[in-house]
């Protein structure tokens, strides 16, 4: 077997070492009744050419969004990504290193954490962000539990603009922790709802900007409602790209901000892995989930970087963490980092403007095909289509994957005639015009 | 001394022997101090060319983003270098051994990265129509049934994204399960004192009260102690095995039993799965839930900490409450189902916003089919040798935790040889690096003094396992001989020496600021 250097001969003779007789032997801890002599029913090794063959012909029965039209969003964004940013992260010493518990032998991934996190906070507008968690949803509800924490609270309010698997996600965490999620209707263009659901029993208000129905929202209102109420703002956000050209959370106020961080280096990825970005202020920093690194000076007085603030996690505080995360999104970050360097204020400002350039391209597209129900949009826009499912189904004939229908993501919600389109600087013209002339024929316009 | 023709010389002479030299810039060689990204980058610099928008996107008001952001921008000659410099400094498995005890830090086989790039998986949106992701679906599903078939369980939760997700992920099946059955009264969870950190942390923020099982003097789950602390107001045990001391829990049935017998769930930490896979099935043994790190057991890279994938196998019992989606062959082809349709799902919510790590699935289906299940036996066996044999040849100069009998897949040493020597195990540990390989787990498990955790996994030579073997035992030699220096002020030859972690936690520095620049080479 390839990746198994040891001989018979080698085994052979480290048993001699061990004095034990057989392989067996080892094994001898075992209860009888749970030893498998015989190899599971499951194929033989199987050489790389035959792997390749059996994993290329199932990749083959997929259609990737780069073979031609391509619309979906909803949480998740395909941007062009620099080759040199794969190139890096395949690296032995970024892909096959462990977490960075010594950091005198880890200081390529603690420095490139520390940029991650200072990246990620002038993103995002607050003062300090840790490592990452595993995607958008999870910091979403990680952030719910942290303002419990915060201010000993056991209510959270959702707008329903937040994106239901993301609502979805910090219900299932919030129920089990004992928390009440006030979760709001889905509506389009209604984050500022959740003020009049304020009172002083509220932990924190969830709103999302740009939100799921693609809709762009100043929250410093709803910042100053919660802060009133002594309740905590939480901004989510699914489309990274957006802080190129949108006004931060931390500048509308918020106390923590999530995000998916997808869009920057890291891919579709049909879903994962992904990177979950978790900002807030400074003094909420002790109660923050997940790893942080900061910086220090060595024995010699070098600036160096560790892991810090350990004590809030589980491998020191056990069932007293602020979490239970041990694992992270390490490389995902490096990706998001890498490519963040390379676009620098510049690039993505302009990637974010190109864009929402697209955006507005569509929205003069489809005028007169479709309504689009979308009032203020970054890249992504809700528009009204009957049988949104079944017209994304027949359009695929067309060779256009027009987007996701809204019911793909709350089949109960009612929102049939709901289609969500999105449109990075990889959407062309033709696409537009593509996806506009196949929606009018289907709607007859 | 031989010359070439316009005089230089050829040979190192007085070169080669000096020693304790400093460079006048910082760099050592190859090794180059290496600025952070916000002291190197420009703010009207980029790496990346975009044609101008067509439209101008100023129509957003004042909800555009005015003010700085504070990104840096970097060419691409200089990021390449920026990031290669940073990488220099990390240690990896590709470059030597890494024995991190409960890590399985194994080989990354990179035909899986090749697969998991291939533009059909890593291209696609999660939430394409199905009908145009049959390929990726039918690989998870394959990828279930050989996690069913080498655990001997009947279903699998796919989703979680880690190793603590994923025991999230059980307890929050089992917690459904006592709810449906009236019994969410159920509040306590034992975990033995030898546990990972994460399952005490996970029964905790599901609302658990965690309540710890004693250890018997040969590090196994002490019977009686269990059976007196289960009652009625158990919810459920989380038992790593093979456990966190190396070794497998020899009563693991009876453990089942009786847990079963008070009406108590059993959840198996599947972290060290590595050392039973393809010859010893979980469901043979009485567990009702346990998630399996892709990462460790089926290689998917640690990359520093993360991405990693936990799905995890669950009874008949437990599995009408998986978390959504999952997986089910249609009408129309394999099919994601979102919501409960039907009474006999009862899930008990979502882990994630969407189907899991598939770029982890890809990678440990890519591994376990090269393997097969004869390979998969193999790894087994030799995780287990390599670490028997360490074990072995390492007791001539250190004492193991558990002398009697043979360990799994990782070795357990105590502090105990250095008893009067002046060094610690950190001390001990911190030398290895001056020898070139990371060093184990230390201070892990909680319940042996000192501990040493070496776990070598299966994907090391004799030749790289001897030569580990041998840099320990001299190290240990030197220890004994009373050269103290050589390990209380390790590493010398690190990129950096001993870090301040005190320091760092005191007046936390989480963010580059101006005014926090501290010049590379002020000192």
């Amino acid at each position: 077997m390839r990746y198994l250097p040891l001989t018979p001969d080698d085994r052979a003779q480290m048993l001699g070492v061990i004095g034990a007789a057989d392989i067996d032997a080892l094994f001898a801890d075992v209860p009888a009744a749970a030893r498998k002599r015989e190899l599971f029913d499951l194929p033989k090794r199987a050489g790389e050419l035959e792997v390749e063959r059996e994993l290329g012909a199932l990749a083959a029965r997929n259609r990737p969004a780069g073979d031609g039209t391509f619309f979906c969003g909803a949480g998740a964004y395909r941007h062009h990504v620099p080759a040199s940013v794969d190139h890096i992260i395949q690296r032995s010493e970024f892909l096959t290193s462990y977490t960075p518990y010594q950091p005198e032998i880890a200081q390529g991934t603690l420095q490139v954490l520390f940029e991650f996190q200072t990246q990620v906070a002038a993103l995002t507008g607050m003062d300090v962000a840790n490592a990452s968690m595993y995607d958008g949803s999870t910091a979403c509800a990680e952030a719910v539990m942290m303002a419990k924490r915060v201010t000993r609270r056991e209510k959270a309010i959702l707008s329903g603009g937040v994106h239901p698997h993301y609502a979805a996600v910090t219900q299932t965490i919030a129920h089990a922790e004992g928390m009440t999620i006030v979760r709001q209707a889905a509506a389009i263009d209604a984050e500022a709802a959740v003020i009049d659901a304020i009172d002083s029993t509220v932990a924190c208000v969830v709103v999302q900007t740009p939100n799921v129905f693609g809709v762009v929202t100043d929250v410093t209102k709803i910042a100053e409602a919660a802060h009133a109420a002594g309740a905590l703002l939480i901004v989510v956000t699914t489309e990274a790209v957006s802080f190129g050209l949108l006004k931060s959370p931390g500048e509308m106020g918020a106390d923590i901000a999530v995000a998916e961080g997808q869009s920057i280096g890291v891919g579709l990825n049909y879903g994962g892995p992904y990177v979950g970005l978790f900002a807030c202020r400074e003094k909420l920093v002790r109660q923050m989930p997940g790893r942080l690194c900061g910086e220090t000076l060595d024995a010699q007085g070098r600036r160096g970087y560790v892991l810090t603030l350990s004590t809030r996690e589980q491998h020191i505080r056990r069932e007293k963490a602020t979490s239970n995360i041990c694992t992270n999104s390490g490389l995902c970050a490096l990706a998001f980092t890498i490519h963040l360097s390379l676009l620098g204020e510049v690039g993505l400002r302009q990637m974010a403007a190109l864009s929402h350039s697209r955006a507005r391209e569509l929205v003069g597209a489809l005028n007169g095909v479709c309504e689009v129900l979308t009032p203020r949009y970054f890249n992504e826009i809700a528009v009204r289509v009957p049988n949104a499912s079944a017209a994304v189904e027949a359009l695929l004939a067309d060779g256009i994957v027009a987007g996701v229908p809204y019911s793909r993501l709350a089949p109960e919600a009612g929102l049939d005639d709901v289609l969500l389109l999105a449109v990075t600087e990889t959407t062309t013209s033709a696409d537009i015009a593509a996806l506009s002339a196949a929606l009018k024929g289907r709607l007859g316009r | 001394m031989t010359m070439n023709n316009v005089g230089r010389p050829t040979a190192p002479g007085a070169a080669a022997t000096a020693s304790g030299h400093t460079s006048l810039t910082g760099a050592r060689g190859l090794l180059q101090d290496e600025p952070l990204i916000f002291e190197l980058g420009g703010w009207d610099k980029t790496g990346v060319d975009f044609d101008p928008p067509d439209h101008d996107a100023y129509d957003l008001g004042d909800l555009v983003r005015t003010a700085p952001i504070g990104i840096p921008g970097l060419s691409e000659p200089e990021t390449l270098r920026h990031y290669v410099r940073l990488s220099q400094k990390n240690h990896a498995i590709d470059l030597a051994l890494y024995p991190l005890g409960s890590c399985t830090m194994k080989h990354n086989p990179r035909l899986n990265e090749k697969m998991a790039r291939l533009p059909g998986f890593a291209d696609l949106h999660p939430l394409q129509p199905q009908s145009t992701a049959q390929g990726a679906l039918e690989l998870m599903d394959r990828l279930a049934h050989w996690l069913k078939t080498l655990t001997g369980m009947p279903a699998v939760a796919l989703t979680p994204k880690a190793g603590a997700h994923g025991e999230l992920c059980g307890l929050l099946c089992i917690k459904a399960a006592h709810e449906a059955a009236g019994n969410g009264d159920r509040r306590r969870v034992l975990v033995p004192t030898s546990a990972h950190g994460t399952n005490p942390a996970t029964a905790a923020f599901v609302g658990y009260s965690v309540e710890e099982i004693a250890q018997t003097a040969d590090g196994r789950v002490d019977l009686a102690d269990l059976e007196a602390k289960l009652g009625p107001d158990v919810a459920a045990i989380m038992v790593t095995n093979p456990n966190t001391c190396g070794l497998f829990e020899r009563e693991i049935i009876e453990i089942a039993r009786i847990t079963h017998a008070h009406g108590a769930y059993f959840y198996c930490d599947g972290a060290n799965f590595n050392a039973i896979v393809g010859r010893v099935r979980p469901g043979d043994l009485g567990v009702d839930a346990m998630h399996i790190n892709l990462h460790k057991t089926f290689s998917t890279p640690h990359g520093g900490g993360g991405p990693g994938a936990g799905p995890v196998v669950l009874s008949e019992a437990l599995a009408p409450f998986a978390p959504a989606p999952w997986l089910v062959h249609g009408p129309d082809g394999l099919e994601l189902v979102e919501e409960a349709r039907d009474q006999a799902a009862q899930t008990f919510g979502r882990m994630c916003a969407f189907q899991g790590q598939m770029g982890m699935f890809v990678r440990a289906y890519a591994y376990m089919r090269s393997h097969g299940s004869d390979g998969l036996r193999q790894v087994a066996e030799d995780a287990v040798l390599n670490a028997n044999y360490i074990k072995a040849v390492l007791s001539a100069e250190m004492t193991p935790a558990f002398p009697d009998g043979p360990c799994m897949h990782e070795a357990l040493f105590d502090d105990h040889w250095l008893e009067g020597t002046g060094v610690t195990t950190l001390d001990f540990a911190k030398a290895m690096i001056d020898e070139g390989f990371h060093p184990m787990t230390m201070y892990f498990p909680l319940v042996v003094h000192g501990a040493m955790l070496i776990e070598p996994t299966e994907t090391e030579s004799k030749r790289e396992l001897d030569r580990f073997c041998d840099a320990l035992l001299a190290l240990a030699r030197a220890a004994k001989a009373g050269d103290v220096e050589r390990f209380t002020g390790a590493p010398y030859l690190a990129p950096l020496s001993r870090l301040d972690e005190t320091m760092a936690a005191r007046k936390p520095k989480l963010t580059w600021r101006p005014e926090h620049a501290t010049p590379l080479a002020a000192e």
